[in-house]
């Protein structure tokens, strides 16, 4: 065999909550543990009352579940139990040796499957997480109270002045720096820095979010190793990639779903948003559906306007008590 | 002479099994790559089909195949053998990018076979698609989708391989591009060819492309091999 360094693998035992970069308001997860899905460890954190009935949060690609601190306890006031999970690779779940659309998938289902066995809850995606549940919500509807979807719409966008042949070269360099990228991934490491660096680093991602925040994401979703700070998440994922899914194929299953929808969208453009204008996918509204948009706010609806974006959430599932009796709020 | 000698190569956190079944019987003669089929293994000995092939021959055991790696929970994606075969292209070029292989791929082999020949266009001297199991591949767009868990194994094939491989989307523009990849990326005039029997919609549009050849097995080897 190939003889090749051991990267840095983050430890995974959950954080100490003394050692989170304080956030007004944020809350470190009343309950956190490991499931086994289907071989891999998946990371489970809840907020609120074990008792409450259940609401799930799903979040997006290059997040982390922690990256609800903010969002989630504001949920838990309303008397829910919130639950999250890392999606593999991601946080404090294992990096498996593969990744895709159907394996995120099947983890979900470990989680929905432990959390709510036979009944269906609301649930809330942000970003990649909304997509993957609008593709859940239509292949099982069953496991689903309410759908709540941030700024994961898939839009398709094209752009129309690039000549064929100039396309086949953007394709061809975009599939040789995948390749390249994959050769390069058994000794990949994160680059190491100071808590200041990383969340500097991320905030060229995410330039809407304040300085103090993406410093606590630093230390949530991060380790700390003799030479500096890391995030968790795989060195081996990157962005971008290629294959034969379109993103019209997700949208063009949101008109048809059964259960109340709801899309909440930012008006501002940004570099992690899916760039789905919200007048674009309204005509996708299924018959119980409707869509928030936001003015000033960008991607991250949920960290940006936490209390206004779960006023909406809530107001939008109705009690908890009408969902622990099954009957309408 | 045939031979197993097994090179294990690491693709990300996955090792893969690479066997060299074949020396070469001529000096200069470029190596010859099989890709097999959904539930197949490398061969352990050339087939007999590689007689007439002057340079070495070896064979890749893709992800969840043969001896190589096993992993938790799936997540296989056509794509994914892509980069399987880009480690055994790496490997038997010794990471010269000047240095060509040709490869002939049975089955979803076939597919991944057409694909590395759009993204390495320059160092696939000649890619043919031939008959084998998985050739098919899963529909041409959206579909009602089913998930769901399965026994987890100790042995090869993978069950999640089978599954998920065995439905992966193959639209035909998205074939067709990997044709004009590989044309405009390399020497030949003709760097696929089209060998099989059954044509499916990716492949029956693969083959209408420009930059194609329909031959036999022994006729591509021929035309490849000068």
């Amino acid at each position: 065999m190939t003889s090749t360094p051991s990267p840095i693998v983050p430890d995974r035992s959950f954080g100490d909550p003394t050692a989170d970069f304080p956030y007004p308001d944020a809350e470190h997860p009343a309950r956190e543990y490991h499931l086994n899905a289907n071989g891999l460890q998946i990371a489970v954190h809840e907020w609120g009352e074990a008792d409450a009935p259940p609401m799930l949060l799903v979040h997006g690609g290059f997040d982390f579940a922690r990256t609800f601190d903010l969002f989630a306890p504001k949920l838990a006031e309303g008397g829910w139990r919130i639950v999250s999970w890392d999606q593999r690779g991601h946080g404090d779940s294992e990096h498996p040796e593969l990744y895709s659309w159907d394996a995120d998938m099947r983890d979900a289902l470990t989680v929905f499957d432990h959390v709510s066995p036979g009944r269906p809850l609301p649930v809330v995606g942000h970003s990649k997480g909304g997509a993957l549940m609008t593709q859940l919500a239509d292949a099982q509807p069953f496991r689903f109270t309410h759908l709540i979807n941030m700024d994961g719409i898939p839009y398709n966008r094209r752009i129309p002045d690039v000549a064929e042949h100039e396309r086949t070269k953007m394709a061809s360099a975009e599939i040789a720096g995948w390749l390249d990228h994959r050769r390069a991934t058994a000794t990949a490491q994160r680059k190491p820095g100071t808590i200041e660096e990383l969340a500097k680093r991320r905030g060229r991602m995410n330039p809407r979010l304040d300085p103090d925040w993406l410093k606590r994401l630093v230390t949530t979703g991060g380790f700390e190793s003799d030479d500096g700070w890391r995030w968790k998440i795989d060195p081996s994922m990157r962005f971008g990639g290629f294959g034969p899914w379109r993103p019209e194929w997700t949208l063009m299953r949101l008109p048809g779903l059964p259960m109340p929808f709801l899309g909440i969208l930012g008006r501002e453009m940004e570099e992690m948003g899916w760039g789905t204008p919200p007048e674009k996918v309204l005509p996708y509204m299924p018959f119980d559906g409707r869509c928030e948009i936001l003015d000033d706010v960008g991607h991250f609806v949920h960290i940006e306007r936490p209390s206004l974006v779960a006023e909406i959430v809530l107001d939008f599932v109705g009690s908890p008590e009408a969902a622990a009796s099954g009957t309408d709020a | 002479m045939s031979l197993d000698t097994v090179t294990m190569l690491r693709h990300g956190k996955v090792a893969l099994a690479l066997h060299h079944v074949r020396n070469a019987t001529a000096a200069g003669g470029r190596p010859l790559l099989i890709l097999h089929g959904l539930g197949e293994a490398a061969p352990r000995s050339a087939p007999r089909w590689a007689d007439a092939w002057p340079g070495p021959v070896a064979a890749l055991d893709f992800t969840g195949h043969g001896a190589s790696t096993i992993p938790r929970g799936g997540g296989y994606t056509a794509e994914l053998l892509l980069g399987d075969a880009d480690a055994a292209l790496n490997s038997l070029t010794e990471g010269d990018p000047t240095r060509s292989i040709t490869v002939v791929g049975r089955g979803l082999g076939a597919y991944v076979a057409l694909q590395i020949a759009g993204a390495r266009a320059a160092q696939v001297r000649g890619a043919i698609l031939v008959d084998g199991p998985g050739l098919a591949g899963g529909p041409t767009g959206p579909t009602s989708q089913s998930f769901f868990s399965l026994p987890i194994g100790a042995s090869t094939p993978d069950p999640y391989a089978l599954v998920e491989l065995g439905r992966d989307l193959r639209p035909p523009d998205y074939a067709a591009l990997f044709v004009r990849l590989a044309l405009a990326g390399s020497e030949l005039e003709e760097p696929i060819a089209v060998a099989s029997v059954f044509r499916p919609e990716w492949l029956d549009a693969v083959a209408r492309e420009h930059g194609v050849m329909q031959a036999t097995l022994a006729e591509a080897l021929a035309t490849y091999a000068g």
